[in-house]
């Protein structure tokens, strides 16, 4: 029955790791590029608003699979943290708003979408794979950049502990 | 019997964790895997910097079937952008532009908009080339994405349009 364990227990691992979160230093401890964009809603958004406030910055698209499984967990930290000072903001890399808002409807999601694009990418180092999540400070200071998909438990936490602050 | 009864619980293992992964990877449609492309069709990065270099038949036309926005942030360069191809306006965009080359011509598709058993382009964009009788298409393997596997690792690009 051991070799089985081991075999069950590499396949588990296997799954787990796939895709996990990788950290990357681009433009940690810098301060946040500054935005200003129209959200779906028409609503302008720029970064410079939420100075003050832990912010939650993601880069994601329709057609990434793993961007649909973290944006409904991002949508309900936005309600579970808001009163605490976060604010989650959502920017989209897709080519055209249509299936975005399709999206957002099925996901039902609350916070601010922005339809990114090629200078925004860029202003941030370059959003050359999804999803792509930086968590900015009150200060407005990038602490951390998640490349693809991210451990949201320990996500969750590191921003718990910015809330505190 | 007690083989037997391993062989079930491995098998029902298996069987759970694909499905897991399949439910992962197709949140709205489901376009083909980029794992469909034959490992033999798969170009690696190196291998394909070096026939950039080449000239005449050896050098093959290379199309960018990710997103418009991606393309204009880094591609390779000469490559032509030609998708989504995840999406019907893609895979046309990818037919119209091939639709003037040999059959035997060589092509190199790419994508990089996520690891690569998740990206719903390389799939659907190799399949439609072989379906219209191209005979030479390879996909250029991007374990995590193009900004790792290619931007970050010095290959040359070119930016906007």
């Amino acid at each position: 029955m051991r070799p089985l364990m081991v075999l069950l227990t590499c396949g588990m691992m296997a799954i787990a790791c796939e895709g996990s979160g990788q950290s990357s230093p681009d433009l940690v401890h810098k301060m946040a590029p500054q935005f200003v964009r129209a959200d779906l809603n028409g609503r302008r958004v720029g970064l410079k608003q939420y100075r003050g406030k832990v912010v939650l910055l993601n880069f994601w698209a329709t057609w990434c699979a793993s961007c649909q499984v973290e944006l409904p967990r991002f949508n309900a930290w936005q309600k579970n943290y808001g009163a605490d000072g976060l604010q989650v903001l959502t920017i989209s890399m897709d080519d055209g708003d249509a299936p975005v808002r399709r999206t957002v409807r099925r996901l039902r999601l609350d916070v601010p979408v922005i339809m990114g694009d090629a200078r925004l990418g860029e202003a941030y180092g370059g959003v050359l794979g999804l999803p792509v999540t930086f968590l900015i400070g009150r200060d407005g200071v990038v602490v951390a950049k998640l490349k693809g998909e991210t451990d949201l438990e320990s996500l969750e936490t590191r921003m718990k502990e910015l809330l505190k602050r | 019997m007690r083989r037997l009864s391993k062989c079930i619980v491995f098998l029902l293992f298996m069987g759970l964790a694909s499905a897991g992964q399949a439910q992962f990877s197709n949140p709205a449609s489901a376009p083909l895997s980029a794992s469909t492309v034959p490992q033999d069709q798969l170009i690696q990065a190196a291998e394909l910097v070096k026939l950039l270099r080449a000239s005449g038949a050896d050098r093959p036309v290379v199309f960018q079937v990710g997103s418009f926005v991606m393309f204009q942030q880094a591609h390779i360069p000469n490559s032509g952008f030609a998708g989504p191809t995840s999406q019907p306006s893609g895979l046309i965009l990818l037919k119209k532009l091939a639709a003037p080359l040999k059959k035997d011509q060589p092509i190199v598709i790419y994508c990089g908009c996520c690891p690569w058993g998740r990206c719903p382009n390389i799939g659907p964009a190799y399949k439609q080339l072989r379906d219209l009788g191209f005979t030479n298409v390879k996909a250029l393997y991007l374990a995590n994405n193009f900004g790792d596997d290619w931007v970050g690792k010095g290959y040359p690009v070119e930016r906007g349009e």
